[in-house]
């Protein structure tokens, strides 16, 4: 269990059987008055904030997450299929939980699974892949637009802004905290 | 050089610091006020409902100088201060720290209303010509203040009753949530005649004895400052800490010993005045800093 003393940011903690992240946290306490806890926090489920003040003495129970490395296989409907590739074990993650991860998933990637309650509830992916682009607008030379980028898309169909001298064909990496093109890769 | 870049690049704020704390010792050199030193480490903290006091080999550590420091005025010195740590278990934040520095001085003959005063004139030489600037925003420190009383903030900014948010069990959140936030924009604020409740060591208003003759000051919706006209009637004291008492322990919280010498001393006690004043709270608005750990050398976590 933890009080409300121990809510930092970061924290995860269960809320009507869903787990939460603290996203935002501030100790406040007027002159004389009661200690008060201010948070802001994400469902890490629905991706979904909300702000709740608690109050000394509350108590909270742990989110217990577990990160399991799985390797990405396909997408099937709706759902991505993983598989543990010692146990050969092989799970089911809705598309909607996965939020911006699945713009980065080609096959075979290797990601950690967040479990909660032995069930899947996302992926976290490396903060860095390499993504070939599979279309993308030849670069017009003496461009007097002034235009210092270009849409492409990726083989995950993933569209994004790259520089002009990208061209069809050449791989990229992306940087998956926030989704920009980062470097051409040399190969 | 690796070094500890943390520290080395407070260097800035903790000179600014320096010079704050310097000028506030100025003032009160100026106004014919004693500056004295009182044990940091007490037996009898006063009871207060959420103040928490650190045990210390069986005494405590101080939440404030405030007890030692009206036995003072007990004995005759009228114009005292005294700037000096004191602890409050459990506290921190961006504006809070467990160990802090504390400004209290006490006036002997004077009310909370002369107290605002001098608050004025105190934080305008300490600020200097540099005025404020806090968080982007500039506050004037050379007007008048604003003025406004506890009752009046609740219903233009939490939309509803002082007395109303405080049976609903209210105050502290919507003080936090609406009323801080407004507090101390364009000038200094001072918000005041808290309600009787609130003010466990503060004389009652004598034409409206629901509210207590407390004030606080705050300067870009950080609470910097609070005051009372004294509370000195021994037997009213020991009835208001009784009930301060009964509070913790209701709440499961430690007791303390009764403060038996600053209750023996209360009768001595003239007419005064006091107020505590966070320091660190200063120095962030006035050295524009959004972080209490900041304008410290040391914050508990880097020890």
């Amino acid at each position: 269990m933890y009080t409300a003393a121990d809510l930092r940011k970061g924290l995860k903690i269960t809320i009507d059987n869903e787990p939460y992240i603290i996203t935002h946290f501030d100790f406040a306490k007027p002159g004389k008055g009661q200690a008060l806890y201010r948070t802001r926090m994400k469902n890490m489920i629905s991706g979904l904030t909300m702000d709740r003040t608690y109050r000394s003495g509350e108590t909270f129970e742990p989110a217990h997450l577990e990160d399991r490395r799985m390797q990405y296989l396909y997408q099937e409907d709706d759902h991505c299929v993983f598989m543990d590739t010692e146990t050969f074990e092989q799970i089911h993650i809705s598309e909607a939980a996965m939020g911006d991860a699945k713009n980065y998933l080609i096959d075979n990637l290797m990601v950690d699974v967040l479990i909660f309650r032995e069930k899947a509830i996302g992926v976290d992916v490396p903060n860095f892949v390499n993504l070939r682009v599979t279309q993308t607008d030849p670069w017009v030379k003496g461009d007097t637009s002034g235009s210092d980028s270009k849409p492409a898309t990726v083989e995950t169909g993933y569209v994004l802004r790259v520089p002009p001298f990208i061209e069809e064909g050449e791989l990229i990496t992306i940087d998956t905290r926030t989704g920009d093109y980062s470097t051409r890769v040399k190969e | 050089m690796d070094g500890n870049w943390t520290l080395a690049r407070r260097r800035s704020n903790l000179a600014g610091r320096g010079a704050i704390i310097a000028s506030i010792r100025n003032f009160f050199q100026q106004k014919g006020y004693l500056e004295v030193e009182t044990p940091f480490r007490i037996p009898a903290p006063a009871p207060e409902a959420q103040i928490e006091a650190i045990p210390s080999a069986g005494w405590f550590l101080q939440t404030s100088p405030e007890l030692c420091m009206k036995r003072m005025l007990s004995a005759g010195y009228p114009r005292i201060y005294q700037i000096c740590r004191c602890w409050r278990e459990g506290e921190r934040g961006v504006r809070h720290l467990s160990e802090f520095t504390m400004l209290e001085w006490y006036r002997a003959g004077a009310d909370y209303r002369q107290l605002m005063e001098e608050t004025e004139e105190l934080v305008r030489a300490a600020a200097g010509s540099a005025g404020i600037a806090y968080r982007g925003a500039t506050i004037d420190v050379a007007s008048s203040w604003e003025r406004i009383t506890v009752r009046d903030a609740f219903r233009r900014y939490a939309g509803i009753g002082m007395e109303e948010a405080l049976e609903g069990g209210l105050f502290d959140e919507l003080m936090v949530e609406k009323i801080e936030p407004r507090l101390g924009l364009a000038t200094p604020t001072f918000i005041y005649d808290y309600p009787a409740s609130c003010g466990a060591l503060a004389r009652l208003k004598k034409d409206d004895p629901t509210v207590a003759e407390r004030f606080e000051l705050y300067i870009g919706g950080l609470e910097i400052a609070n005051a009372f006209s004294e509370l000195t009637d021994a037997g009213e004291q020991r009835a208001r800490f009784e009930a301060e008492a009964a509070e913790r322990a209701a709440m499961g919280k430690a007791g303390y010993p009764v403060a038996e010498k600053f209750l023996a001393a209360l009768p001595s006690m003239p007419e005064s005045a006091g107020i505590a004043l966070g320091i660190d709270r200063l120095v962030m608005v006035l050295l524009d800093a959004g972080s209490i750990d900041d304008v410290v050398a040391f914050t508990q976590e880097e020890l």
